[in-house]
């Protein structure tokens, strides 16, 4: 009792000092936090994929169609449950800088696919039967203040025109990490209408999205699927929506090593600056612990009061970054919601934080307890008078 | 009556200091008994080896040969461990410079050697306030170091020294660093924790009106122990 006294009375006797080094270390933490969060924001669509999801598209590039006749030759291909499918639609609202991301896709499948996009049973059944309903992400439409009935105009990019389409209803996501920013609407209104202005890109499918029976064959079943198409006009590549996924965000895995390249650097930064602060108080300090020594106190004493000190100041500093790491991320992530629409700080962000502190508080008391265990009470004493 | 067995008992005891190539000899051959309840000064110029014999009695260094027995414990063969164990009860220590920790006020410094008893907080308080109210520092017991005289915190670490009730109390200087009133009430003090208290006393000094109040004085001259001069 009186040694924990004593530790924190030690950590906070040079106050400017230690009040620099918690400083130093909630920025560190909070930086660290936000990087990681970053991280995690970049690779949320791998993380929100299921693994008994595939993908097939276009073998030549995502850019390039697929027939909609194809859509009955998978569904009897052994192991496929549920078909689905979509075009990516690029539409933009009023202005380029509105992104979010829009698909026409098949309603009734797409939604059995999705379990995680969560429709109230009335906007559901509404989305379903208006041909020229949406359904619009919680984000995105409080972004833009659209409610159900409103009519909301998308102009094309790759489909020319406005287009428009009333809100039937608004998902919201079943997990934290589901993209509550996309807009969805039925692929049949926009295959009508390319039926009437250009036939020749009517009935063409960007993706299919298939679920299987079985996750533990999704190699077989994605096999299955590309043999049936090789040498047809036009080939396959199918793979798990995760692999998918994990091709976009691989295109800028650089970045994303680079940051997590950062966030490590900031807490061996922050480990030299406790380090040597931890350093200057055993310094400080040698006389009293020289002093404990001769009264009698072992090594496991000595070491705990430096360790506890480290810890003392690392923890505080640790706690105060986590705490301002949640409002910091919210702003960031309100700011940054157009490029990463799922920004949370995730409780494995939190153990990073704890587990870096725990390092660092350990490894600045190393070399100062070490120093103090081992220093001879003769010449300790000696060097005082 | 036979005189009663020494509590400390020195038998041949040398020590020297590697300095580069050099062997600096620092104690000689020392053959030294103290008494039970003994009030002992050891003088000698600067250099003389002193504080080295003091701290070999106090179990703080180590000799390179000789024997060293306080109490019934033959305290060279002791490994690091248990001779810290042995400090902590049989050793009372009062430096020149006081050396209280100066983020613990009177109390909790006396307290300090305590926590190494098995005795509850309350009894650890109650002790340290008794030790307290030994040295005369009752009023006191709250004040930091900082807020307290030189003398005044002497006494405090007078009373951290007698507070778990050790065999014997080493002093090396104990009124080198004191103006004179304040040194004599440190050395009436040391005086009456002999007179009353019955403890065993071993004072290094270089202070003539010191050496006075101990009843034997030996002499240190380069490394070797003489009996005093009258
Ligand atoms: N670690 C060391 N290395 C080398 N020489 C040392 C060491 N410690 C002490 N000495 C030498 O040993 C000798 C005795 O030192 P000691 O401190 O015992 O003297 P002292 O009698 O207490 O002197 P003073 O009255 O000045 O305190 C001195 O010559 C000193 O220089
Ligand atoms: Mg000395």
């Amino acid at each position: 009792m009186l040694l924990i006294k004593l530790l924190l009375r030690n950590a906070f006797r040079h106050r400017l000092r230690t009040a620099l080094t918690i400083l130093g270390i909630s920025i560190a933490i909070l930086a660290f936090g936000l990087l990681r969060t970053v991280v995690s924001a970049w690779y949320s669509g791998v993380e929100a994929s299921s693994a008994s999801r595939l993908v097939t598209r276009n073998a030549i590039s995502l850019v390039f169609m697929l027939p909609s006749s194809y859509r009955d030759k998978i569904r009897q291909i052994e192991g496929v449950k549920t078909v689905s499918w979509g075009n990516w639609f690029g539409g933009i609202y009023i202005d380029e800088k509105n992104f979010f991301p829009n698909f026409a896709v098949d309603p009734k499948t797409y939604l059995e696919l999705y379990p995680e996009y969560l429709l109230s049973p009335d906007e559901k059944t509404a989305f379903l039967h208006d041909r020229k309903g949406c359904m619009v992400g919680r984000l995105t439409a409080r972004k833009y203040g659209w409610k159900p009935g409103d009519t909301v105009t998308l102009k094309g990019t790759i489909f020319p025109g406005n287009w428009d389409f009333v809100v039937s209803g608004i998902y919201r996501g079943r997990d934290k990490g589901t993209d509550e920013s996309q807009f969805f609407f039925h692929w049949e209104y926009l295959n009508e209408a390319m039926k009437k202005t250009a036939p020749q890109r009517a009935e063409q499918i960007g993706f299919f999205i298939l679920g299987i029976k079985n996750p533990d064959q999704a190699a077989e079943v994605a096999g299955a699927i590309d043999r049936s198409f090789k040498n047809s006009i036009s080939e396959t590549i199918t793979e798990t929506e995760k692999a998918f996924q994990m091709g976009f965000v691989s295109m800028t895995e650089a970045i994303v090593i680079a940051i997590q390249l950062v966030s490590f650097v900031v807490i061996v930064i922050i480990m030299a600056v406790v380090a040597n602060t931890m350093a200057m108080a055993a310094r400080e300090r040698t006389n009293e612990y020289v002093v404990f020594k001769t009264l009698g106190f072992g090594s496991h004493h000595l070491a705990g009061l430096i360790f506890g000190e480290s810890f003392v100041i690392t923890l505080t500093g640790c706690a105060i970054g986590i705490l301002a790491t949640f409002p910091a991320a919210k702003a960031f992530g309100d700011a940054m919601s157009t490029f990463l629409p799922v920004f949370f700080v995730s409780p494995r962000t939190v153990y990073l934080d704890v587990l870096a502190s725990v390092i660092v508080a350990t490894c600045a008391a190393i070399i100062p307890a070490v120093r103090v265990v081992h220093i001879g009470i003769a010449e300790g004493l000696r060097k005082v008078a | 009556m036979p005189p009663p067995p020494p509590i400390v008992r020195i038998r041949d005891v040398s020590k020297s200091y590697q300095r580069g190539s050099q062997t600096l000899p620092v104690l000689q051959h020392i053959d030294l008994d103290i008494a039970e309840g003994a009030f002992l000064a050891l003088m000698g110029p600067s250099g003389s080896g002193k504080t080295t014999l003091l701290n070999l009695i106090a179990g703080i260094d180590k000799a390179d040969s000789g024997s060293i027995t306080v109490g019934s414990r033959d305290i060279m063969t002791l490994s690091e461990t248990d001779l810290a164990a042995w400090r902590s009860t049989s050793v009372g220590f009062i430096f020149q410079f006081y050396n209280l920790i100066p983020v613990l006020n009177a109390r909790e410094n006396v307290e300090l050697p305590l926590l190494l008893t098995g005795l509850s907080r309350k009894e650890r308080r109650e002790h340290a306030e008794l030790a307290l109210q030994v040295v005369n520092l009752a009023d006191r017991m709250d004040h930091y170091p900082s807020e307290l005289s030189g003398g005044q915190q002497q006494r405090v670490a007078i009373a951290r020294a007698v507070v778990t009730d050790p065999l014997m109390l080493v002093a090396d200087e104990p009124t080198g660093d004191l103006d004179r009133i304040s040194a004599k009430d440190i050395l009436d003090l040391i005086s009456r924790l002999n007179a009353e208290l019955g403890k065993t006393i071993i004072m290094v000094t270089h202070d003539p009106r010191a050496a006075e109040r101990a009843h034997s004085i030996r002499n240190l001259d380069k490394g070797i122990l003489n009996n005093a001069p009258d």
